[in-house]
């Protein structure tokens, strides 16, 4: 929801210290059900973090989240779906030029990163997409990037 | 100043590469001998006609020193970046290819690249692009597989890694001169000195800027990038608009996202006499306050619908001091006149 996902970036520290209190949580769940049921949960546990994300952040799903890394708004909102940006075509009040009733998803991403803790992340450069990941979860690769860095 | 054969003798050859330099052409060689350059925008015809991208270029013999071939500006379709230029290197322009992610995706980028290369088109400008809903084809498919940065970071592997993004090793490397665009004067502004610094990261060597009317604005930049150190690794060309009228320049700023024009600007051009020479005043101003600026190293001059004025902005600006910039001498020119007509 787009009133949702305003929020959520005007507290994007309060987000960024929900992430890191609860991400070693969530993250170490995932791996104990990873060990003992494999990929038989992906399903649902991808469906849990495309329902809450979707609602925090009008997440994508795009496989590969990059919040953290952009103020907690969402790259995948803006319309030339751009992960480094903003582009140069943004409205004098800081509206999307493609969507005018929309505030520019990476206008939205600076001033959010610019109260983050860890803010400074949205400075170093974020690679194209492998569009193989789109509509899987975040989470369970992150977890399986771990344990496949630790094997 | 540089001499003739510095500059290459037969135009329609690769120049040697020199020491600390990245591609074979010319408008690398101005830039980095330290003069002030001038680049412009060629629009593409509408047509299949190799003549009359030759008679659109003509505009430019003598007074700039690279041009812009727009890559569907304003997604409107018309003649192939790739194709103008190649056009161009024919009878030795110095073309940048303009690459927008908008149509094509990694695949056929990386070949365009190299192909771009192969065809003698070493200077490349890297952008996002224009959305397809502004365009003349609304209803197509956007790619945007890649953003500038990433497109950017993809060239600079071809380039200084030898490979394609797969890892697959390239037998000859594309030798390029690569480029960004900037818009300093647009939102976020706090950003704009940071995301110049992804593109140089990301291995932009010379960034073109969105039009230039606000010189303050200017300045308030170029402090900023200097205090960063960018401006060492990387050359800023400040765009140049030239204005027909009050009633274009309104158009400009309420139509195109992200073009800022202060009022006052429209408000010489509503009590000029003359509005369209009032216009050209304004440009040759701005470009003689650009080249004061440290830190700018040329003026992008885009003059959709005045090519014609060119040379005359160019040349009353002063700023290139009494350098001429190359124009070709081939007979392979055609004439201004259109042969069969």
């Amino acid at each position: 929801m787009y009133k949702v996902r305003l929020w959520a970036v005007k507290h994007s520290r309060g987000m960024e210290r929900l992430y890191n209190a609860t991400n070693p949580l969530v993250l170490g769940l995932l791996k104990g059900v990873d060990k003992l049921f494999g990929r038989k949960l992906d399903r649902p546990i991808t469906a849990i973090e495309a329902g809450l994300k979707g609602l925090l952040f009008d997440c994508k799903m795009c496989g590969d989240c990059a919040l953290s890394k952009t103020g907690m708004s969402c790259p995948m909102n803006c319309p030339k779906t751009i992960r480094n940006g903003p582009c140069g075509g943004v409205r004098e009040n800081g509206m999307c030029e493609v969507k005018p009733e929309m505030r520019c998803v990476w206008v939205a991403a600076w001033d959010g990163a610019s109260r983050m803790k860890h803010g400074d992340a949205i400075k170093q450069v974020n690679f194209a997409l492998d569009h193989r990941r789109r509509g899987t979860s975040s989470w369970l690769k992150l977890v399986r990037e771990d344990s496949d860095a630790a094997a | 100043m540089l001499r003739p054969e510095e500059l290459g003798l037969n135009p329609g050859d690769p120049l040697p590469i020199l020491p600390g330099h990245f591609s074979h052409g010319r408008f690398e060689r101005v830039l980095r001998a330290g003069h002030f350059a001038i680049t412009t925008e060629i629009a593409p015809p509408d047509s299949a006609d190799p003549d009359e991208v030759f008679r659109r270029a003509h505009l430019f013999n003598g007074h700039v020193d690279a041009i812009n071939a727009t890559d569907g500006s304003g997604a409107h379709c018309h003649m192939s970046s790739l194709a103008v230029c190649a056009i161009l290197t024919r009878v030795g322009y110095s073309p940048i290819i303009q690459i927008s992610c908008r149509d094509r995706n990694r695949i056929a980028i990386q070949g365009d690249v190299l192909g771009a290369a192969a065809l003698g088109v070493c200077n490349v400008l890297a952008l996002s692009g224009d959305d397809v809903s502004v365009g003349d084809h609304p209803e197509a498919k956007p790619v945007f597989d890649f953003d500038s940065v990433s497109l950017l970071q993809t060239m600079r592997t071809l380039r200084d890694e030898s490979r394609f993004l797969s890892g697959r090793k390239l037998d000859l490397p594309p030798q390029l001169f690569m480029g960004a665009s900037i818009n300093p004067f647009a939102p976020l502004h706090s950003a704009r000195v940071d995301q110049f610094a992804k593109k140089v990261a990301a291995g932009a060597q010379f960034v073109q800027s969105q039009y230039c009317f606000d010189i303050d604005m200017a300045r308030e930049f170029m402090a900023r990038s200097r205090d960063r150190g960018l401006t060492e690794s990387c050359f800023v060309l400040m765009g140049v608009g030239v204005l027909a009228s009050a009633k274009t320049a309104k158009w400009l700023r309420s139509a195109i996202p992200g073009v800022h024009i202060p009022d006052a600007i429209i408000r010489r051009l509503e009590q000029a006499e003359k509005p369209r020479a009032e216009g050209r005043r304004i440009a040759i101003e701005l470009m003689q306050q650009l080249a004061e600026i440290d830190g700018i190293s040329g003026v992008h001059l885009m003059a959709f619908k005045q090519e014609e004025f060119v040379g005359e902005i160019v040349h009353a600006s002063g700023v290139l001091g009494g350098r001429k910039p190359w124009l070709p001498a081939s007979p392979l020119v055609p004439a201004a006149s259109n042969p069969q007509s």
